[in-house]
């Protein structure tokens, strides 16, 4: 099989690869998000306990 | 056992044992997305009707049949909620909408993308395809109720009446297929008798789907670590934790 045969998907190609394209942007997305959320609100929880630590 | 639940059913735990397992989870679901890729894209062989179109099976099934799977975790979780209250519990019932969402959504459009060329429409009103669109707007009410109620606890308990409820669309769902008359084909993969797909086409079927799920829970786990961040982020466990990342 060549690339251009592979790419082609036998006339398909205007289907699957969107089909593809999109599940791995979904994926991505629901990985990146948390992550960032993750360290955020640790870095915000982070930041409030020194300011409280520096008032008391 | 009780004492396990305890222990393990608490926040701290909870959050600690689910970090040490998410890199295992990863890395698992890379490989087994891979093997899937190349297995389904390349080694499986055209379908003798369907010619290369088909080989939007290996994203549209698991997507589906995750978004039943995320439903039940979260309806679970919801009966957990109600009956003991357990913050994980909830944690675990709002981390999941989103996930639950994403892959209706993924369902609901790779279909569409399959459909065009099979059927020559991108969406009919059957009964499969409306129950399925019926179970997105379940999880975009879910997190619309959530972001809706101010107090995360009585937010929770409102979610679990609403995930509860919405489990009588599941069986729809499943069954619809053979209640009505519809467009959609019949399950291949479930039947009792042997499953009418060739194994060069059901493993990688098969790898996707674990892949999917190993992916939910990666993904799932990490959320509910957001979760717990967050409503536990006045217990010094938290902060602690977040005095030692150093931010």
């Amino acid at each position: 099989m060549t690339l251009h045969e592979f790419l082609y998907m036998g006339g398909y190609a205007a289907f699957v690869w969107p089909a593809y394209g999109l599940a791995l942007v979904v994926l991505v997305v629901n990985l990146v998000v948390p992550h960032r959320r993750e360290r955020q609100t640790l870095r915000q929880i982070a930041r409030q306990h020194r300011r409280v630590r520096r008032s008391g | 056992m009780f004492h396990w639940i305890h222990k393990y059913g608490s926040p701290k735990y909870f959050y600690n044992f689910s970090r040490r397992l998410t890199p295992w989870l990863g890395g698992i679901t890379a490989v087994l997305l891979a093997v899937g890729l190349v297995w389904g894209l390349v080694i499986a062989p055209p379908d003798y009707q369907q010619g290369d179109s088909y080989r939007i099976i290996f994203i549209h099934v698991p997507s589906a049949w995750m978004s039943m799977f995320v439903y039940m975790i979260m309806a679970t979780s919801g009966f957990i909620v109600l009956v003991w209250r357990m913050k994980v519990a909830e944690a675990m019932m709002r981390a999941s909408a989103p996930l639950g969402a994403s892959f209706t959504f993924l369902a609901l459009v790779t279909g569409s993308l399959w459909g065009k060329p099979m059927w020559g429409t991108y969406w009919v009103w059957d009964a499969r395809l409306t129950s399925e669109l019926i179970l997105l707007f379940l999880y975009l009410g879910f997190i619309a109720l959530q972001s809706a109620i101010e107090d995360r606890r009585t937010a929770a308990r409102a979610g679990a009446v609403l995930a509860l409820v919405g489990v009588v669309n599941i069986p729809i769902i499943h069954y619809s297929v053979e209640w009505w008359s519809t467009l959609h084909q019949g399950p291949t993969v479930t039947k009792l008798s042997a499953p009418s797909i060739t194994l060069n086409m059901l493993l990688p079927l098969l790898d996707m789907a674990l892949a999917f799920t190993i992916y939910y829970f990666t993904i799932v786990l990490k959320r509910v670590r957001c979760e717990l961040l967050d409503s536990e982020s006045g217990s010094n466990w938290v902060r602690e934790l977040a005095d030692d990342k150093g931010y």
